[in-house]
């Protein structure tokens, strides 16, 4: 039997920190996604320790959904960060005065 | 103090095998690694990298929890699919330069990015010490280890995903369309968006100084090029 779930799931609490952090701290709009990826995985790693635990298959079964929602968030998120690159260079976090009408 | 924490910890490390005990201790050292590494590379590339490594680290623990399946899908989907997306648009798009970590345009947004999460931090572990997770109710999803019929954990997931959760599957087949027809849509350039932009690079070539001046402001232009004043957005 491997370790405690409570140390997965302190680890995945660290891992989600992580990924809060990163999203809010960087300005680089594809290093934004890759923290919410973070998350997300915090997320997934959270459920498989607690399928173990409760010895319940449904916490896999999220996972599962999980991982087909995210590649489908990033297929979409990433053709939009394309589209913003070919309208104009660069993408930051901070132009958000182009939104002001 | 640390006595009182390893007392705490000792008989919780105890149950475990040194193997697991080993293999947790260095996944969860390469997956913090790693996270920390994505959210303090300068260099996009770099962080894609150690989003790599993370993604080992938390398919080993899956591994270390008898989700062999989801281990591979892991690797196979976020490593194998997920980032080298990410790489192929930060190559696509060269905006493979170093970025400013210091720079801070909201005032004070950085340190209260820290304080608010370490708050939420420090409820997740409040709520993870205090809650009392399980009821001793049983999920229609059905059991993950049966000692009685022992079966692959492809086929106790398999089983679930087709029968109890059939609906959902069968919406993200629908979603992952969308998300493909979505992101065809987004990426295509019309024949007048293809036809301006020739023109743009054209005079571009011609004139190098003031590549930001040369739009006539039509929509098939695209933005001028930002020079930190823009005013109007025609389309």
């Amino acid at each position: 039997m491997s370790v405690d779930p409570k140390f997965y799931l302190a680890l995945s609490f660290a891992l989600f920190s992580i990924g809060a952090v990163g999203l809010l701290v960087r300005r680089n709009v594809l290093v934004m996604f890759m923290c919410v990826e973070l998350m997300l995985n915090a997320a997934n790693l959270a459920f498989v320790t607690f399928a173990r635990k409760l010895n319940d298959v449904g916490g896999q079964s999220m996972v599962f959904f999980v991982l087909v929602v995210a590649a489908a968030e990033v297929v979409v998120g990433l053709g939009i960060v394309v589209a913003i690159f070919r309208r104009r260079r660069g993408a930051t976090a901070d132009d958000f005065h182009l939104m002001k009408g | 103090m640390t006595a009182a924490v390893l007392a705490h910890l000792v008989p919780l490390v105890a149950g475990a095998s040194a193997v697991d005990a080993t293999t947790f201790a260095v996944a969860a050292l390469t997956v913090l690694v790693g996270a920390a590494g994505v959210i303090f590379a300068r260099n996009p590339v770099h962080a894609a990298l150690m989003l790599v490594m993370t993604l080992f680290g938390v398919a080993v623990l899956f591994v270390e929890q008898q989700a062999n399946f989801l281990a591979a899908v892991q690797v196979i989907v976020y490593a194998g699919a997920i980032v080298v997306l990410f790489l192929f648009v930060i190559m696509f798009l060269g905006v493979d330069k170093q970025d400013d970590l210091e720079h801070d345009p909201l005032r004070g947004q950085r340190p209260l990015a820290y304080v608010l999460v370490g708050l939420v931090l420090a409820a997740m572990v409040v709520l993870g010490v205090t809650t009392h997770w399980d009821t001793g109710a049983r999920s229609v999803a059905g059991v993950a280890r049966d000692s009685a019929h022992p079966q692959s954990d492809v086929a106790v997931l398999g089983k679930s995903v087709f029968t109890t959760y059939l609906f959902p599957f069968e919406i993200t087949a629908a979603l992952l369309v969308i998300a493909v027809v979505g992101a065809v849509v987004l990426a295509r350039r019309s024949a007048a968006e293809a036809q301006g932009d020739d023109r743009d690079d054209a005079e571009m070539g011609e004139d190098p100084d003031g590549p930001g001046t040369t739009g006539s402001g039509g929509p098939e232009d695209g933005m001028p090029a930002y020079d930190g004043d823009v005013q109007e957005v025609t389309s």
